[in-house]
């Protein structure tokens, strides 16, 4: 039940990002963008993290995405244009992401024999447990977080005032 | 029907995700999906720390991923609203030719 349900949001996952990156209208890329979100919230719920997929899904594939959506919406963004693009990218960036792809991978397999393996019937990590570490040790952070966003929300209200914030 | 999976498999896929992140930060042209890009980048690093956290029996690693959701949420606020002040100066979403930085 577990390989199952993992190698179909994997493939839910991956498919999304796929599609993304193939997609020229940007609300299409957004669309899959949610759909990523919403599998990667099921494999949290795989892991045991409860309280993050609820998380993943209100936070990620809700508010952030209609933003996003808005924005596109709003600006009346057309089909990309296709141009050349960086040589630079091409010369650096695609082997410098193979590069990466590998570093990571083999460190991965490597560590492999000494990584457990996950079990359906793992003990879930509620959300009771997380609060009491989040509201005793990392309750300056946690409190400061707030203050992040509200001063995101001004800086965003600043920005997008029609007469440039002056 | 095998019920136990190993973690590296979640790893391996948190990785190929971030590729595509990366992948897409590079080969996108319009401002809004290489934004996007980034935030697929931020899922990605999230999926390994929630995979850690259960490899060690840790809670802090789910926490890490609570604040980097807020601070993407932050991110994206000031990030769209950055691009809206771009467009309403440029009339154009497209990377190349918003290059002021450029060297």
């Amino acid at each position: 039940m577990h390989l199952v349900l993992f190698l179909i949001f994997a493939a839910f996952c991956l498919a999304g990002a796929i599609n993304l990156l193939l997609q020229t209208h940007p609300i299409n890329s957004a669309l899959s963008l949610i759909v990523v979100m919403s599998s990667l919230a099921v494999l949290y719920l795989l892991l045991g993290a409860e309280f993050l997929a609820a998380a993943q899904i209100i936070v990620y594939a809700g508010a952030i995405m209609v933003l996003f959506t808005f924005v596109v919406m709003l600006l009346n963004v057309g089909v990309e244009e296709k141009t050349h693009g960086s040589k630079v990218a091409k010369a650096i960036g695609f082997p410098a992401v193979v590069v990466v792809l590998g570093v990571i991978s083999t460190v991965i397999l490597q560590a492999e024999k000494h990584l457990g393996v996950v079990n359906l019937s793992d003990k879930i990590t509620t959300t009771q447990e997380l609060s009491k570490v989040l509201f005793t040790d990392l309750l300056l952070p946690f409190e400061l977080t707030s203050v992040l966003i509200l001063i995101a929300i001004l800086g965003a209200v600043a920005l997008a005032r029609k007469d440039g914030g002056q | 029907m095998m019920d136990a999976i190993p973690s590296s498999w979640y790893l391996i896929l948190s990785a190929l995700l971030f590729t595509l992140g990366v992948i897409g930060f590079l080969i996108k042209r319009s401002l809004i999906t290489v934004f996007m890009s980034i935030e697929l980048m931020l899922n990605a690093v999230n999926l390994s720390f929630v995979t850690f956290a259960h490899e060690w029996h840790q809670v802090k690693g789910q926490i890490f991923v609570f604040f980097v959701m807020m601070v993407a949420a932050a991110e994206a606020a000031v990030g769209l609203a950055i691009i809206i002040a771009i467009f309403r100066a440029r009339a154009t979403l497209n990377v190349d030719q918003i290059d002021l930085m450029k060297l």
